[in-house]
């Protein structure tokens, strides 16, 4: 794209230029860059990453430079430009589901065919009988059809139980009849269906010889073929303009009375017996819970991602842009003229930034557990053996909540971290956080899920009060990380801190016993006020929360400990890098205390609320914790640089990997499109616009 | 559309009702509350304001959520015209202003022309200077704009750039950009549309540094609008929000002005000699820094309001859920799932945004009464309540604006995946709002200078050297909660039980006694422990938070307290003469403060002030709080007299047709006019004459 301003080329940033200043502090880093980088892919992955990398990153149809400038209706033909690319690409390199993941990821266009992949073939492949994925599926993986998941509705979204849709067996066709029969019963938010999809599984409550069986699958054709157009008595539309995702048209749809034959129900599970409208039963759910951990791990690791671009974004900018000078310590160039300090060194700045950096290492471990932890299920539960799903499931929807409310805080404080610039599109935060944000809301808004966690955890504690300790369970407090905190607490509810130094935080041990500590006793006093007390659930939530929250720190804080001290037994590739690598291995422990204190220091009401931390305790953390930050400042440029963020997925003109920062926002600037146009500014002409070619150059946007 | 979506209604209870049901059970007259809140005078400008903007067709905003970049750009700059021609034809003067705006609310390429450009060359322009260029400006025969952001400098002022070097031979300024870096940044109505500009440029005369000083400069040719030579502009490029205001940037190739294009009210370059000379204090600079705060605060105040009148109405009508232990029936016996307002989460979530907006009224009001006081005895030579003001203000507007940022952010999530849509009416608003934290000090740099002022009053306070300071300790509040401290510093909380906490003595004591302790630990680390003060800097921020809170709260408390002053404030007369009034207002008090408190449980406890039995009680109180606002919810907002024409949204809308307004708005997205090609093997896109609809956008 052309510039419609001409910047004068003779004129460079004021020293010390940002690529310089880059340098230095890739100089001052203490350990390997790549060898971290190689920890946190592994060599597989590593790989996979570069070929995606190369392939996309030189193909036109994913050109972004024009992104920013971008209209809805411009942005939504791009995404279907890369989608049909993309579907192209698949086919020619004979790309997996994880090789679509890291496309998607470096194109970081969510776009109209999204859930097609995501959701409607999944859900046909675990919930279609063989005959259904013949029909369905075959054709949906040739892209012969394309199909989204309604689900949520105008007026239902966290309640499922409560959907409007109907689905009613007609014996004498042996047909479903689909109807919508209140406006809120309209499908809403259903990703692809505006202009995408001809076909959709649909979520519907099933009712048969006037019994309602609940919510239910339907697979239903909602456009024509040819024409492209809704079929009879469906009405679909885009749902309009969001905070983000507008490269996707998340839709509605209407049934009026909509009929479609008995196989269209998906059936694996339950199903509709022909004639009679005789409802089989699904056996138990298990199954779902299973996937649902799954996807849960899988956003973790998302948010793992998302912290890694937003703070790789934040600390080089941090390093390039200087402001003010700090008197107590001035900065000089060689030639010995005093220079502004760049922001990175001011504690504040560090103070906002480098918690993030370990966040992100935090939920690569974690990912990394509960990835772990899914598979022995699976294993276990192929011999009949289920008994880890529960906490397993109950632990996922709590950290899922937590991550992705603690991500997007985190984007949103890396991007004002980055002053005025960060307001700009071309920071890279903007597009970015708002394509993030929902992650707080589907698969389970944040707030709702924590009721699973608690019930789950309320449920353990009254087990274990009842049993009076470890006989009844010794094998499973092996594994099961809930029951190791709260025997430890009911043994001794009244523990107390025993730290008297600084260093004294810096203890694994210490560590773990306080975040077990408060999650026991907030969940000590809150069954207390259910069972002796009578509260209700209702008047129950906030606590619930808090709850849920205090867990799943403790899980966070426990999954990077043990990561770091079982290194050294560990058969896992990634650990023994750690064991071998000393430098590593130290920067790896100082990240992984700024986590835990950090999260501790947040919190800080909770611990001394429960006795368990002491005034003068609590000085002594925030006192580490500056330490901490000082420990870590001359490798917060490496630590990031070892994320490997591509500036090709950055798309940020100050997060640049060669720190080329003010050339990038003023070329970028020379392009908006907005720089083509004249006014009048008069206030009494009616004249907005002037002249014809000014008109052209509008049009042409 | 097929036919039946024009029958089809949202599933009972309607929204409508629900609402309805709501304001019926009501403690108080929602009238009075409001007049409370705004007087007779202002709501009298409100109405008439409103009334004329609502139903100008120029000003419709109906289409604006769909609008790309371009399209919203070209809509603001007719909106300006338009209400350029409104202001001359009302003579709304610059409050009356000020209402218009806040209801288009479209930040346009002529607000900083009236909001920067004329207020700047008003305070620092000669007589001359103003015949010149004031007049012509307030006739928008020319426009400008406020230059001072640079793209390497914002908050350091002293390291602009940009210079203008006064050449004595032709008696000009040179002024110039060396680096790209000193290309003005940010500027708004510079991009596209000024002709003008105030610009901060750092003066050199005869070899010699003056420091950043503001000059005024034709940019654009009057005829052409084309950037007059050597002048680079354009227009910095799409954000977060904003994008209906061109900001803009700018490069000076030694462009020369006469040296009467100096703002020179306070300093100024002599003709021939150079010589320079010096301002006088510059005491009325800051208090203008007051004023806009006070104003920001203001502002803060109106955003929660906003957002808070959304998330309240929706979370009635949006019902989720049956709560099996108290299940909510219709008339017919049938059971409904529960509104989610009901939900004490979701109250916890939501009415303290409530309580947060009516503190913001009353410390903006404190701000304003105390700017205008500090006015009365200036004039009279007396400076001295200058340095508290304007340390408490940087502070408040750091503080308030953070607090409205969240929590306009929790009040969207707060109505789950309908927050997300644009037409929740929170997306733009939010986006508008976010600069708030940036501009005019960014919020964590403002914090230094409330620090610096406590640790100096401290210190002060300690050495006893400034008896003036004891003798202003009833009306000065930091040294009122200092010398408190510093009389008791082992000073604990008396509470036994939760509604020991509803004692405003005992709340201000908690807020005084947790910011004297701060403070007092970090001058003891600075002056013993020569810590730096960079070292310092999280310190720092606490410390600028705990005092405003402090202020906060005193401020609201302060309003609750009835006055027998004969000529009391018709708004606070109004409140303290009705029982009902006083008693949810005491509520929402309570609520404020005490929530405050819980957030920052930690350091309360850390200063020994609380023990962790009694930050139970705190929480406890905290819950029965929300019970008792609950009933008066949805009247609390409506009181704050939001416009649906303000809110433009689906979801906050006054008459509860949250589904049925999704619908409509829904319906008409450009995108629905458009009919693709989804063969991925195909390059066709969009279909045949979808095109048109397309050019149209």
């Amino acid at each position: 794209m052309s510039s419609y301003v001409k910047i004068p080329s003779n004129l460079k940033p004021s020293d010390p230029q940002g690529s310089d200043l880059l340098a230095q502090e890739r100089a001052t880093v203490t350990f390997d860059v790549k060898e971290l980088t190689l920890f946190l892919f592994g060599k597989k992955n590593l790989d996979r990453y570069h070929e995606i990398l190369r392939i996309v990153e030189n193909d036109p149809a994913f050109d972004k430079t024009n992104v920013y400038f971008m209209g809805r209706n411009e942005l939504f033909k791009h995404a279907m430009k890369k989608e049909k690319r993309l579907a192209q690409l698949i086919k020619e390199n004979k790309w997996k589901v994880e090789d679509i993941q890291f496309a998607e990821w470096l194109l970081d266009t969510p776009g109209p065919f999204g859930v097609h992949r995501g959701m409607f073939i999944p859900t046909l492949i675990s919930q279609g009988t063989e005959e259904q994925k013949k029909e369905f599926l075959v054709p949906a993986l040739k892209y012969k059809i394309l199909g989204c998941y309604a689900q949520t509705e105008l007026g239902h979204g966290s309640n499922v139980q409560g959907l409007e849709t109907t689905a009613t067996y007609i014996s004498e066709a042996d047909e479903f009849e689909i109807h919508s029969p209140y406006l809120t019963a309209s499908k809403w938010w259903i990703g692809g269906l505006g202009k995408i999809a001809n076909h959709a599984v649909v979520m519907a409550q099933l009712k048969s010889n006037g019994k309602p069986y609940g919510p239910h699958l339907f697979v239903v054709q909602v456009r024509d073929m040819e024409t492209h157009q809704p079929l009879p008595d469906i009405t679909i539309g885009d749902i309009g303009p969001k905070f983000g995702l507008n490269s996707t048209d998340n839709g509605f749809i209407l049934f009026d009375r909509v009929r479609i034959p008995r196989s269209n129900m998906l059936s694996k599970f339950s199903q509709i017996k022909k004639g009679t409208g005789e409802y089989i039963n699904p056996p138990n759910n298990k199954l779902l819970y299973g996937t649902m951990v799954l996807v849960r791990a899988i956003i973790i690791s998302g948010v793992r991602f998302a912290l890694e671009r937003a703070v790789t974004i934040a600390i080089r900018y941090s390093a390039v842009r200087r402001q003010f000078v700090d008197k107590e310590e001035p900065k000089k160039l060689k030639d010995g003229r005093v220079v502004e300090t760049i922001i990175l060194d001011y504690t504040m700045q560090q103070y906002r930034l480098f918690p993030v950096i370990a966040q992100a290492y935090a939920c690569f471990f974690t990912a990394k557990v509960m990835i772990d932890q899914y598979a022995e299920y699976t294993k276990q539960s192929s011999v009949g053996n289920y008994s880890l799903l529960t906490d397993l499931h109950a632990s996922s929807s709590g950290l899922k909540s937590l991550t992705t409310t603690m991500a997007v805080d985190s984007i949103e404080e890396c991007r004002r971290a980055c002053g005025g610039h960060g307001y700009s599109s071309f920071s890279g935060f903007v597009k970015f956080y708002q394509n993030y944000l929902p992650n707080t809301t589907w698969e389970g808004d944040n707030f709702v899920l924590t009721q699973q966690t608690a019930r789950h955890l309320f449920k353990t504690f009254r087990k274990m009060v009842l049993s009076k300790g470890a006989e009844a369970y010794p094998s499973q407090s092996e594994r099961n990380q809930t029951m190791t905190y709260i025997l430890q607490y009911l043994n001794d509810p009244n523990h107390t801190c025993t730290a008297t130094t600084l260093l004294d935080f810096k203890n694994p041990e210490l560590q773990l016993r306080a975040f077990g500590h408060r999650a026991a006793y907030l969940i000590a006093n809150a069954v207390d006020q259910i069972d002796n007390q009578k509260s209700t659930w209702n008047s129950m939530l906030v606590e619930i929360n808090r709850i849920s929250r205090a867990h799943c720190q403790y899980l966070l804080v426990r999954n990077f400990i043990n990561a770091l001290q079982n290194s050294r037994q560990s058969e896992d590739e990634g650990l023994h890098m750690l064991r071998d690598n000393p430098s590593l291995k130290e920067v790896t422990l100082t990240i992984c205390n700024l986590f835990v204190l950090h999260t501790m220091e947040k919190d800080l009401g909770d611990f001394m609320e429960c006795g368990y931390l002491t005034p003068s305790q609590a000085r002594l953390l925030r006192a580490q914790i500056y330490n901490l930050l000082k420990e870590i400042r001359p490798n917060a440029v490496g630590l990031v640089d070892a994320f490997l963020i591509p500036d090709f997925l950055l798309q940020s003109a100050i997060g640049r990997y060669d720190g080329k920062v003010y050339e990038t926002m003023i070329d970028w600037a020379s392009k908006e499109p907005l720089n083509g146009i004249t006014l009048d500014v008069n206030p009494d002409s009616d004249v907005l616009i002037r002249n014809e070619t000014d008109n052209k150059t509008k049009a042409k946007l | 559309m097929t036919s039946n979506i024009k029958i089809l209604k949202p599933s009972d209870p309607q929204g409508s009702d629900l609402l309805s049901q709501e304001r019926a059970r009501t403690t108080f007259d929602v009238k009075k509350l409001t007049l409370a809140l705004y007087g007779s005078k202002e709501l009298e400008r409100l109405n008439r304001i409103l009334e004329i903007v609502e139903n100008d067709p120029v000003f419709d905003k109906s289409k604006i959520y769909y609008m790309g970049r371009n399209e919203l750009f070209e809509h603001a700059l007719k909106k300006d015209k338009r209400l350029v021609q409104l202001i001359k034809k009302h003579r709304w003067n610059v409050e009356e202003t000020h209402i218009a705006e806040l209801f288009l609310d479209l930040p346009g390429p002529f607000g900083l022309h009236r909001g920067m450009f004329i207020p700047t060359i008003f305070g620092q322009g000669t007589e001359e200077q103003k015949k010149k260029f004031l007049i012509p400006a307030i006739k928008y025969e020319i426009i400008g704009c406020y230059a001072q952001t640079e793209l390497g400098h914002g908050s350091n002022v002293q390291g602009l750039e940009t210079t203008a070097t006064y050449i004595p031979e032709t008696d000009e300024f040179e002024i110039h950009s060396p680096h790209l870096t000193a290309s003005k940044w940010w500027i708004g109505g510079l991009g596209r549309t000024a002709n003008h500009a105030v610009i901060m440029a750092q003066l050199k005369s005869n070899g010699k540094d003056f420091g950043p000083h503001p000059f005024i400069i034709q940019i654009r040719d009057m005829e052409t609008h084309q950037p007059l030579s050597g002048i680079t502009i354009g227009d910095v490029g799409p954000k977060f929000g904003y994008n209906a205001t061109d900001n803009g940037f700018m490069l000076f190739d030694h462009v020369r002005i006469p040296r009467s294009n100096m703002l020179s009210k306070y300093s100024q370059i002599k003709e021939g000699t150079g010589e320079y000379i010096s301002p006088p204090n510059d005491k009325l600079s800051y208090g203008t820094m007051v004023f806009v705060r006070a104003m920001i605060v203001t502002g803060v105040r109106v955003a929660l309001a906003r957002a808070a009148t959304i998330a309240i109405r929706y979370s009635v009508v949006r019902r989720q859920f049956v709560d099996k232990d108290e299940p909510k029936k219709l008339e017919d016996g049938r059971i409904v799932e529960t509104s989610i307002l009901d939900y004490t989460m979701q109250q916890y979530r939501l009415f303290p945004v409530i309580a947060q907006a009516y503190a913001c009224f009353y410390t903006s009001k404190a701000m304003v009464d105390s700017y205008l006081n500090y006015m009365k005895q200036s004039s009279g030579g007396d400076f001295s309540s200058l340095a508290d003001l304007h340390a408490s203000s940087s502070g408040l507007k750091s503080l308030a604006t953070s607090m409205a940022v969240d929590s306009i952010e929790d009040c969207r999530r707060a109505c789950g995946g309908h927050g997300y849509s644009s037409f929740s009416g929170f997306v733009t608003f939010y986006q508008n709002y976010l600069p708030n934290t940036t501009w005019e000090g960014d919020n964590y740099i403002l914090t230094h200078q409330t620090a610096r002022y406590l640790f100096k009053t401290f210190r002060e306070v300690v050495s006893n050297k400034n008896p003036e300071a004891y003798s202003q300790s009833n009306t000065n509040p930091t040294i009122t909660y200092i010398l408190q401290f510093l009389n008791n510093p082992n000073q604990t909380c008396t509470a036994t039980t939760p509604s020991d906490f509803k004692n405003h003595e005992l709340q201000l004591r908690a807020f005084g006694h947790r910011a004297a302790y701060l403070i007092a630990n970090a001058v003891d680390q600075i002056d013993n422990h020569k810590k730096s003060w960079n070292s310092m800097l999280i310190e720092v921020n606490r410390i600028s938070r705990a005092h405003c809170q402090y202020i906060l709260a005193r401020n609201f408390i302060t309003a609750l307290q009835k006055s027998h002053h004969p000529n009391e404030d018709e708004r606070l007369r109004v409140l303290h003469d009705s029982p009902e009034l006083m008693e949810v207002m005491n509520s929402v008090c309570n609520l404020f403060v005490l929530n405050t408190m819980e957030k920052e449980l930690g350091e309360f406890l850390e200063c020994g002030y609380i023990t962790s039995s009694q930050s139970k009680l705190i929480r406890s109180q905290v819950y029965d709080l929300l019970k008792e606002i609950r009933p008066n919810a949805v009247s609390l907002v409506d009181a704050f007299y939001i416009p649906d024409f303000m809110l433009k949204s689906a979801l906050g809308r006054y008459d509860g047709k949250v589904y049925e307004t999704m619908f409509d708005w829904a319906s008409k997205e450009p995108l629905n006019e458009i009919t693709l090609d989804v063969n991925p093997n195909s390059e066709v896109l969009f279909r045949n004459n979808d095109y048109k609809g397309k050019a149209r956008l």
